[in-house]
């Protein structure tokens, strides 16, 4: 299975939607999408994972390749990212200590008490 | 129950999921291990086969890659060969600490560090002549 990336607006977020399979082969559109999405005036970026079947190291640098561009130009990254199992992947790499991991939209969307990263789960961020 | 499963690939990226798919499917047939269990053997086998294509096409090799998956009732065992031109397993960089600003210019060069993670047991075995990744994941 490929990769499939669709992208909405959820203001302030603009939200890409990743299924299939985010491996070697599909990496690279999701670095494509991002590089799309920035140059068009993104700074706040959440990758929906919710109907991703897979992730490996390469999904996983594609994502921190996309945290890197964004915060290089004072955006943010964040990741919707429900199933255990992927979320796993990232855990092993430690990038739920830097990275804001949301199990829904709705969590990333709601309003972040005063003094919270705005992560539902994970580490939180730096 | 106990069987083993042998396949030959081109070096070549799109195969990597055929890989997965097959090594799933044999798994699964592995009496008590866990489904979660098999998404891990998914990542760690595509991680090995992922590196086994990448030596080939870096040395202009146009043999075939070999994984070989072995179910028994206490184990499965993968096992991907290579025939590129091998690595230093003891020389591998460190990953750097996430919060620092150069982790963020690592995109790369983390399969391994999963690999290991992932699997119950796992070896490297890597010379001139290729390298052999074995992957256990034990009931």
């Amino acid at each position: 299975m490929t990769v499939t990336i669709r992208r909405r607006e959820k203001p302030p977020w603009t939200v890409l939607s990743v299924g299939g399979d985010l491996d070697v082969v599909g990496a690279p559109d999701l670095r494509q999408a991002v590089v799309a999405a920035v140059a068009d005036g993104s700074r706040r970026l959440a990758l929906d994972l919710s109907e991703l079947d897979f992730v490996d190291s390469f999904g996983i640098g594609a994502v921190v390749g996309a945290l890197k561009r964004l915060r290089q130009r004072g955006g943010d990254l964040a990741l919707v990212c429900p199933s255990p199992r992927i979320r796993r992947v990232f855990e092993i790499c430690d990038l739920d200590r830097i990275l804001a991991l949301h199990d829904s939209i709705d969590s990333l969307l709601e309003p972040s008490p005063v003094g919270s990263a705005g992560a539902t789960s994970g580490r939180g961020r730096p | 129950m106990s069987g083993t499963v042998e396949i030959e690939i081109p070096a070549r990226a799109d195969y990597v999921s055929l890989v997965r798919l097959v090594v799933a499917a044999a798994a699964e047939m592995a009496p008590s291990l866990e489904p979660s269990r098999v998404d891990d053997l998914r990542v760690a086998v595509s991680e090995a086969t992922t590196n086994a294509i990448q030596a080939h096409i870096r040395s202009g090799s146009t043999r075939p890659v070999r994984v070989c998956c072995h179910c028994s009732n206490g184990s499965v065992v993968v096992t991907v060969r290579d025939e590129g031109p091998g690595f230093d397993v003891d020389a591998l960089p460190e990953m750097p600490p996430p919060e620092s600003e150069a982790r963020l210019g690592r995109e790369s060069g983390m399969g391994i560090s999963i690999m290991r993670a992932l699997a119950d047991n796992s070896s490297i075995d890597s010379s001139p002549e290729g390298t052999e990744v074995r992957l256990a994941f034990l009931h």
